[in-house]
């Protein structure tokens, strides 16, 4: 790795199902453990309620990379959240290559409430395939508004 | 309902050469409900072309909007008052919202961001599957509820081919063989007699044969003094 490489901080946003992931890495914090600051935490009621286009504009707004961190398979608080979760982290994946971006900056997480040193090595390891990657070469701001301006009264509804 | 799905992102790209600023237009009805042009795929395809065309060093600013249907004028109208900005409108509209966008904006480059398929319904959430063809004089009837213009790729009339196995369609073994639906459900209804009956030849005249299809009713048409 050069010099270069070493000084790059990565941002990896990092969605976290209240459940399990985000439980974890408090339990991680209570027990002292350290995972890399480069990690944003973003709580999530289920990781079922991650969508693509939330992943895409965390990419898109500056993340190196973004985690979906959910319950082990089969554990879903909401039965199958994780399962959706997945599906679409694996469609965000096959966009990144068409968009021109590495696959493995986005990666699905499974892990449980009871896990908080596996969340650190799990985190800990995607930060450092992050760190592989380099930064993103996205421009940090493109200065592109999202909604046009007339979209109120064009009947825009959600 | 009308399906469509997304054109490849390439595709949609090289048809945005030489664009600085676009307005992705989404319709809020059927391209919505089978995912392929709604709000969240209107944002989905204008990150990816925001982010893609920034990597390409040729960065277009790809604004966002959804209408609530793009093929009638009073939704699309209000559009006019920004459209000036844009180089080009890309529409994920099925066609019609495409033509309905181009007819009411002559001038402006209206650019189709989905291939419209055909007239169905999702069978599983994910799935969506054919099921009429618009052909103007519907045989549903004597068909057991099965249409053999959209479902049998042969649109045989008087049962089924040579081919039907187990149900299956030989053109396609994950289809099913729409003869042997509409015979099983003749079957059921106690009609089986019926499909004795032999079908005169079909007259596609009122199907795309017969060219350029268009309803008039003079019950509800506007009187010429109204329309001004
Ligand atoms: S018979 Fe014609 S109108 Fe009826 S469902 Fe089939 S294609 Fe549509
Ligand atoms: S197998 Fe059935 S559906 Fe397929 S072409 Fe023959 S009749 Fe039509």
């Amino acid at each position: 790795m050069t010099t270069e490489a070493k000084e790059f901080e990565p941002e990896v946003v990092a969605f976290c199902c209240r459940h399990c992931a985000y439980s974890a890495a408090d339990l991680a914090g209570g027990g002292r453990m350290t995972y890399p600051c480069a990690i944003k935490i973003v709580e999530m009621p289920c990781t079922g309620r991650a969508n693509v286009l939330e992943i895409l504009h965390a990419m898109e707004n500056g993340a190196d990379g973004v985690a979906v961190a959910g319950c082990l398979p089969g554990t879903c608080h909401y039965i199958k959240g994780n399962t959706h979760a997945r599906q679409r982290v694996d469609h965000v994946s096959e966009l990144l290559t068409k968009i021109g971006l590495e696959e493995m900056r986005v990666r699905m997480i499974h892990i449980s409430a009871a896990m908080g040193a596996q969340f650190v090595a799990e985190v800990t390891n995607f930060v450092e395939t992050i760190k592989d990657l380099g930064p993103s070469p996205l421009s940090r701001d493109t200065g592109n508004a999202r909604v046009a301006p007339g979209s109120e009264h064009a009947g825009s509804k959600p | 309902m009308i399906v469509a799905e997304q054109k490849p992102l390439d595709e949609i790209k090289t048809m945005l050469e030489g664009c600085k600023k676009v307005l992705a237009v989404g319709c809020g009805t059927c391209v919505t409900v089978c995912f392929a042009g709604g709000r969240r795929e209107v944002g989905i395809l204008s990150a990816s072309l925001r982010m893609s065309t920034d990597l390409d060093g040729e960065a277009i600013a790809v604004e966002e909007t959804t209408v609530q249907r793009q093929c009638e004028e009073e939704y699309i109208a209000p559009l006019e008052a920004d459209l000036e900005e844009y180089d080009a409108v890309l529409s994920l509209g099925c066609g019609v919202g495409v033509q309905s966008l181009a007819r009411q904006f002559p001038g402006k480059r209206i650019l189709p961001a989905l291939n419209t398929k055909f007239m169905g319904f999702p069978s599983e959430h994910g799935v969506w599957e054919e099921r009429c063809q618009g052909c103007g004089n519907c045989v549903l009837h004597i068909t057991g509820g099965v249409c053999p213009v959209s479902r049998c790729p042969k649109q045989l009339f008087n049962g089924p081919c040579g081919g039907s196995q187990d149900g299956i369609c030989e053109v396609d073994p994950g289809t099913e063989c729409a003869w042997h639906t509409i015979c099983t459900n003749q079957l059921e209804l106690g009609l089986f007699e019926e499909m004795m009956k032999v079908q005169p030849a079909k007259d596609w005249s009122t199907s795309r044969d017969g060219g350029h299809r268009r309803i008039v009713r003079e019950d509800i048409r506007l009187p010429e003094i109204e329309k001004a």
